[in-house]
């Protein structure tokens, strides 16, 4: 090839390499850390969609700071490992300021010592898991229920439940064990005896064995924490021995939809702590958004199911975006500070965070609301407690 | 005693599902030797085969298992065809491989196909329950564990009474041998991974509508079908029955009265003691050495 014609080649492309360099240089970037392939592939997908909506709402007015957001998709696959070697790639390959992540609390730890490696916060959106607040870590901002704060919320509900004894069916994992932990707590306070503990794998499938033993105890009440596949399973299988308890899921992650759909008549009475109204607009904080983000939902094509995930995506997004209007720049150190300042009007109440973990490295929580959904007759409802 | 009646019966339906997940990797794992880590995507084709059959294209469900059935038998007869023929003499680390290649390709391409998502089947049976005094098991557990039977029943006798089953004992006992007594080899092969795959198959056919179907629930599968086999006794087909239903009692007395939390340690406890006091597992056919 002659020198002729490379130079002819190279540059249209270095030309072409130097509008794209400007054109990013005009967007804002924001890193979305999520789980796409892998077990939790529905769910982090759902998230991401329910970002994308946010993303397209606020560069419809105009985006932020003069400029357009652009959202940096990466893929942790389900797995913690992946989950820190995307957040280094975001952070110092994309040099995203601020990113979103990590759907579960095991891809959430992995990522938190990257966040204190390059000084760069997060707004963690599911993750449930108690750790995370509290290990000291000042880039986290979570916009999701710890079980401490859901298992609060519950407590006033005690009483109208008429729980006297409760049993707990758990996933063996950080989540699983810290909800069995902090709503035990809540129910001995409350003057509710705690009956058994029992513990299911991760990938279980077979729950008869706990359940058999559940079933012939005394409690009245059943309290299951897990993931939305093995609690189709859980319901199914207790429905199948005859388990006669009211059970009352925990984690806000059971999509009632997908129950509905999948278990059938073994979903009915089951109530569920959820941090989503979609069936009820009306009841939500925010009704005219909710009813913004649902029809935007259903106009995009996706599975209403999804609501109950993608929430967060919507949520999570614009709690970043007001951050960084309040910071003015889009600099990490300046987002971080600012998003301790700002007030966001969610779909699940007002995003404000607070301090909470060891004192001089704190992590901010704020305190979405927590509902108690019942399934009726294949439909979900609303009781006034 | 209540409980612990539940837990008996409980015991009995898990392990006839956990036989039939064990039959199939026995056949290929066992005779062929061929380290089968395919096993669980083809249990996990079956699965979304009814799923597909049944719930999409709203055919019978029994019509729907047996066509699951069918073709898991011609998927194991390709796979036959295209992976293993080829590399017939390599030495078993080569098929390993070969089988964990595939594994990811399949397991990659039903996510890809199926989505996250997990899929259920509606059933005839519903969710209706037969209730005995304090115990209560569904109808379609009770379908499955019959069905779970009858194919354990079917395989044993295809492999000791049939011509076809001496073909495939003779073949795996000395394969050159066999041949110029006039048995067609290559057939033989095909026939037995595609009747191993097919049991896969049966077995995610008939559990997929009891549990949700996903594209990782053949790992679990696989896990339990390896550990299964191990304690059965390779090639094993009254083992493999046999060591479905100590894993079971294993895991649901485990469960029971010792502790949930190492349901899944309690089975593999035993495994290891078995393998301690007898290594070739409980019910091993005796081997020729050299």
């Amino acid at each position: 090839m002659s020198i002729d014609r490379t130079i002819k080649l190279i540059l249209p492309l270095a030309f072409a390499a130097g509008l794209v360099t400007q054109a990013s240089a005009q967007t804002i970037k924001i890193g979305v850390n999520q789980p796409l392939t892998g077990p939790f592939a529905a769910s982090g997908t759902y998230v991401v969609n329910g970002a994308k909506i946010a993303a397209d709402e606020i560069n419809a007015k105009g985006g932020v700071l003069g400029k357009k957001i652009e959202l940096v998709i990466e893929d942790n696959k389900s797995n913690p490992t992946e989950a820190a070697a995307v957040a280094e790639k975001l952070i110092t390959g994309d040099k995203v300021p601020v990113m979103m992540g990590a759907w579960g609390s095991s891809l959430t730890l992995a990522v938190m010592p990257k966040l204190m490696e390059y000084k760069v916060p997060m707004v963690v959106e599911t993750s449930s898991s108690g750790k995370i607040t509290t290990s000291g870590n000042p880039y986290i901002f979570r916009i999701s229920p710890p079980s401490a704060i859901e298992a609060e919320a519950f407590k006033p509900m005690l009483p109208k439940l008429g729980i006297k004894k409760a049993d707990f069916l758990v996933i063996n994992n950080d989540w699983g064990r810290g909800a069995s932990a902090d709503f035990g707590k809540v129910l001995k306070d409350s003057g509710v005896s705690v009956g058994l503990v029992e513990i299911m794998d991760q990938s279980a499938q077979d729950m008869t064995a706990q359940l058999s033993k559940i079933k012939a105890s005394d409690a009245d009440t059943l309290i299951v924490t897990t993931a939305v596949e093995q609690l189709t399973l859980v319901l199914k299988q207790a429905h199948a021995l005859g388990l006669k308890k009211q059970i009352i899921t925990t984690g806000a992650s059971q999509n009632p939809d997908q129950l509905i759909e999948q278990a059938g008549v073994a979903a009915n009475n089951s109530m569920h702590l959820t941090t989503f109204l979609p069936w009820l607009p009306e009841d939500t904080p925010n009704p005219d958004a909710t009813k913004y983000f649902i029809s935007e939902w259903k106009k995009r094509g996706f599975n209403f199911a999804g609501t109950t995930e993608s929430f967060r995506g919507y949520d999570g997004i614009r709690t970043i975006v007001a951050g960084i209007e309040k910071a003015g720049k889009a600099e990490p150190a300046a987002i971080t500070e600012a998003l301790w300042h700002v007030e966001v009007k969610g779909l699940n109440g007002t995003v404000k965070f607070a301090k909470v973990g060891p004192a001089g490295k704190e992590s901010a929580q704020s305190t979405p609301n927590v509902y108690l959904v019942k399934i009726v007759d294949g439909k979900v409802t609303h009781p006034k407690l | 005693m209540d409980q612990f009646l539940q837990h008996i019966v409980n015991m009995f339906i898990l392990g006839g599902t956990y036989a039939l997940l064990g039959i199939g990797l026995t056949l290929i794992f066992g005779i062929m030797r061929v380290v089968n880590f395919a096993h669980g995507e083809l249990y996990t084709f079956g699965a979304y085969f009814v799923y597909l059959a049944s719930a999409l294209l709203g055919m019978n469900f029994f019509v729907s298992l047996v066509i699951a059935i069918v073709f898991g038998c011609a998927l194991g007869a390709a796979i036959e065809f295209i992976l293993l023929r080829p590399i017939r003499s390599a030495d078993i680390d080569t098929t390993m491989l070969v089988m964990i290649g595939a594994m990811i390709v399949m397991q990659n391409t039903e996510q890809y196909v199926w989505g996250g998502v997990a899929k259920s089947v509606n059933t005839p049976f519903g969710e209706s329950a037969l209730v005995l005094g304090p115990i209560s098991v569904s109808w379609l557990r009770i379908f499955v564990f019959v069905a779970a039977l009858a194919l354990i029943a079917g395989s044993y006798l295809l492999i000791n009474r049939t011509k076809l089953g001496k073909a495939m004992r003779a073949t795996f006992q000395d394969r050159d041998t066999a041949s110029l007594m006039g048995v067609n080899i290559q057939f033989i092969y095909m026939a037995t991974f595609a009747l191993g795959s097919s049991l896969a198959a049966a077995a995610g056919a008939l559990l997929g509508p009891v549990y949700v179907i996903s594209p990782q629930m053949g790992n679990l599968a696989s896990l339990k079908a390896f550990a299964i086999v191990i304690l059965g006794g390779l090639g094993s087909i009254g083992g493999a029955t046999i060591g479905g239903f100590i894993l079971a009692f294993a895991e649901e007395i485990g469960a029971g009265y010792i502790s949930s939390g190492y349901r899944d340690a309690m089975g593999f406890l035993i495994i290891i003691l078995v393998l301690m006091f007898k290594p070739t597992g409980l019910f091993a056919r005796a081997e020729r050495i050299g």
